[in-house]
């Protein structure tokens, strides 16, 4: 009779989750497409797309692999990577502790502020007792738990002897709680719990917003990375092959590389011949092509056939981990910039406490009775607290970065958007950057036959290559030959037959340095050419900077003669054959010059010169590294976001300028009369919820001047 | 007075209950995907025939 119930959870046991990133999808029919493709796979049980973290968690049988699931993710046309377990969990967490407590100061605010009305509106007696004892009932859990962001940042700093915003924050929420208290234990009149949870309230609305931002780019950032070998298969000694861990791997072993699989270590080629895409690394989209004793790095994809690897070094060795090692290091000028928020409240938070401070010990000396003074010190700490400039900031860069997102710029945080309108000088690389950094092929000369035969040939290929034709083809609008029997011969090209006549997409006979492919239909060859193009817009991007006093200037590893022929075009001044300790020597001179330089580059050669410059963007099609290093990554075939970014940064510091004269002029008024007692503690905290209301209003206005 | 021992905690109950319910929908993750919720009211729940 147990018997189904052991069935059931043995088949429990068998189940394991899986997640996946799939930066592909893009609208509903996605969502759909993944969910129902893998739910009819037998051994899935569910699947569950994630479309804000372009992510999808699947629910599977143990006997399927990930790799399995990946190939079946690349049938329904979506390229895939196993997600590490949950490299955002701590981000996701902050956001949640956040709203948490967000959640429990509105319910608290709300409920305090309804007794508080009727004590106002001339509740007196028991009635007013009973109501100052429930408020410090909801009140006291709710300080204790919505506080906890605050009171844990004010200790931190105070045990390293610094102050900071939570600081006067923590300390008026303090002190009005328990002079509250006091009130109500001895049935005074006033008591000030709807301050103390109002101030939390919307202070805690400003962190959430700020938590927000950060944790939703970054996961569209973390959707377009992490690209590097994470195993490899190893034969010994004895010849097996085993799996082995990519930190696991030591130098001496021998890895076995499949055809369309990443490099997970740096090494030589022992045995084999294929071509390579490097375009992790280098962000060129030509195959290179590497036989026996030629080196290879990791990060690397085998494009055409199995080829057996001496590791050379592994691990943190590695080219790639010595590049993001020379960037973590170039960064450091970077973590040196200040916050603005923190610029103002270094200067703020000491003025409010010796304000706060003599206004007590003046009005004792008065004579006004410690009572009295405390009150007064109160409203003073309350009335300046810097709500307005807590809000001032994230309020106006969340707005400005979810218009930017829209428009197809992900920017990383807040201070990214203040150094983007600080640059005044703007360095690009070329290819992949200033140009698509993808093959376009030169299709005019070609006959619809050849079109048509092209593409159903090209289709069928993950080669970049042919992906290019493809796309290219299909933008034309031109369809599919019915050819059959087609078979890809890695290091050679496509074959099969159309209409019984031997059709062929191949490598070209003689090789030269530009990228070509042969067409051959019954044994008569024509060779399609492909050149890397200019993005369209490059010219009208560049003027734009032009005109908002940004000059623009190419920087590029690149050979001098393509890149003078680009920069001609775009008539701006150039330099070529740079290496990456050039480019970073080059930001160096600009800066000691004085000047703020803008970078944007896509390539791990630009890796280093990304981390330095003030400000960076790189394009989404840019390697994992580059993206890494960058302050922002754009998406599409458009350059356009790169000058919207640049404006809508100086627009948004333009609204944090205001918002933050807004607020001094309203301590100009407020301060003077909480010094002098005519405000209570409640008045502060209304007088400053409008001032907040009014600086996230201006914020609001980026949203429309940015679309 | 007699009213308020009735409404008050009514008031706060009912409070309490929207903070329950918001914070059973976090733990839920009802806020995980909020682009996703947006599209997904665009799928057709049927397979066409076709």
């Amino acid at each position: 009779m147990t018997a189904p119930i052991d069935h059931a959870a043995l088949a429990e046991a068998q189940l394991a989750d899986s997640r996946f990133t799939v930066p592909g999808m893009r609208c509903a029919g996605c969502i759909a497409k993944i969910e129902r493709g893998l739910a009819q796979i037998e051994g899935v049980e569910a699947a569950r797309v994630n479309f804000s973290a372009k992510r999808v968690a699947v629910r599977h049988d143990r006997a399927l692999t990930a790799d399995s699931l990946v190939a079946e993710l690349a049938a329904l046309g979506f390229e895939a990577q196993a997600a590490a377990d949950n490299p955002l969990a701590q981000d996701d967490g902050e956001t949640r502790r956040l709203l948490r407590a967000l959640a429990v100061a509105g319910f608290g605010m709300m409920n305090v502020m309804l007794l508080s009305v009727s004590v106002w509106s001339g509740a007196a007696g028991v009635t007013r007792e009973l109501f100052h004892w429930l408020s410090a009932l909801i009140a006291l859990p709710v300080i204790a738990y919505a506080g906890r962001p605050f009171f844990a940042s004010a200790a931190m700093a105070l045990r390293h002897g610094r102050t900071n915003m939570d600081v006067p924050i923590s300390i008026g929420v303090l002190l009005a709680t328990g002079l509250s208290l006091y009130e109500t234990v001895t049935g005074g009149r006033h008591a000030y719990f709807d301050g103390a949870t109002m101030l939390l309230f919307f202070l805690l609305a400003g962190r959430a917003l700020d938590a927000a931002m950060r944790s939703r780019t970054r996961a569209g950032i973390g959707a377009l990375l992490s690209r590097m070998g994470k195993s490899a298969t190893v034969i010994d000694t004895a010849g097996n092959h085993r799996r082995v861990e990519a930190a696991d791997l030591a130098p001496g072993m021998v890895m076995l590389v499949a055809a369309g699989e990443a490099l997970a270590a740096d090494g030589v080629v022992e045995d084999g011949s294929t071509r390579i895409d490097n375009a992790m690394l280098t962000g060129e989209s030509t195959p290179q092509a590497v036989r026996a004793v030629d080196t290879v790095h990791a990060g690397a994809i085998n494009l055409d056939g199995p080829i057996e690897v001496r590791v050379t070094a592994a691990a943190s060795d590695t080219v790639l981990a010595q590049i993001a090692r020379l960037m973590d290091e170039a960064g450091q000028s970077r973590s040196s910039y200040v916050r603005i928020a923190d610029r103002a409240s270094r200067l703020y938070a000491p003025m409010v406490h010796s304000l706060a401070l003599l206004g007590f010990l003046g009005w004792m000396l008065a004579g006004a009775g410690w009572y009295q003074s405390l009150v007064i010190a109160i409203a003073v700490l309350i009335i300046t607290c810097p709500c307005a400039m807590g809000l001032a900031v994230p309020a106006a860069q969340v707005v400005a970065s979810g218009a930017l997102a829209r428009r197809g710029l992900l920017v990383k945080d807040g201070s990214a958007l203040e150094r983007l309108a600080e640059v005044d000088i703007a360095l690009f690389d070329k290819t992949g950057t200033l140009t698509l950094g993808e093959p376009v092929p030169r299709i005019d000369a070609l006959t619809p036959e050849q079109m048509s035969v092209a593409l159903a040939l090209a289709r069928s290929s993950r080669h970049p290559l042919s992906l290019g034709l493809a796309c290219a083809l299909r933008d034309a609008g031109v369809e599919a030959a019915p050819v059959e029997a087609v078979r890809e011969l890695p290091g050679h090209g496509i074959t099969g037959t159309c209409g019984g006549v031997p059709v062929a997409l191949e490598r070209p006979e003689q090789d030269s340095a530009d990228m070509a492919v042969t067409l051959r239909i019954d044994g008569k060859g024509t060779t399609i050419a492909f050149h890397d193009a200019v993005r369209d817009d490059a010219a009208a991007v560049l003027a734009t900077l032009g005109d908002a006093g940004i000059p623009a200037r190419i920087a590029s590893g690149d050979r001098a003669g393509p890149v003078a022929a680009v920069a001609d075009r775009l008539g701006i001044a150039w330099q070529a054959s740079l290496r990456p300790d050039d480019k970073l020597a080059l930001l160096e001179d600009l800066k000691r010059a004085g000047r703020r330089p803008l970078m944007v580059g896509d390539g791990i050669n630009d890796g280093p010169a990304l981390a330095a410059a003030h400000a960076s963007i790189a394009p989404s099609s840019a390697s994992d590294i580059g993206q890494q290093a960058a302050d922002a990554v754009f998406l599409g075939r458009s350059l356009k976001p790169v000058a919207e970014a640049v404006i809508v940064a100086r627009r948004t510091m333009a609204v944090i300028r205001q918002n933050f004269g807004f607020a001094t002029l309203y301590n100009l008024f407020a301060v003077p009369l909480a010094l002098a007692g005519l405000v209570t503690p409640l008045i502060a905290a209304v007088a400053m919820s409008l001032s907040s209301l009014v600086v996230v209003g201006n914020s609001l206005r980026l949203a429309r001047a940015a679309r | 007075m007699t009213g308020l021992t009735v409404l008050v905690p009514i008031a706060l109950g009912m409070g309490l209950l929207g903070l329950a319910g918001f914070f059973w929908a976090l733990r839920r993750g009802q806020f995980e995907d909020l682009d996703g919720a947006a599209q997904r009211i665009l799928i057709d729940d049927e397979e066409k025939a076709s």
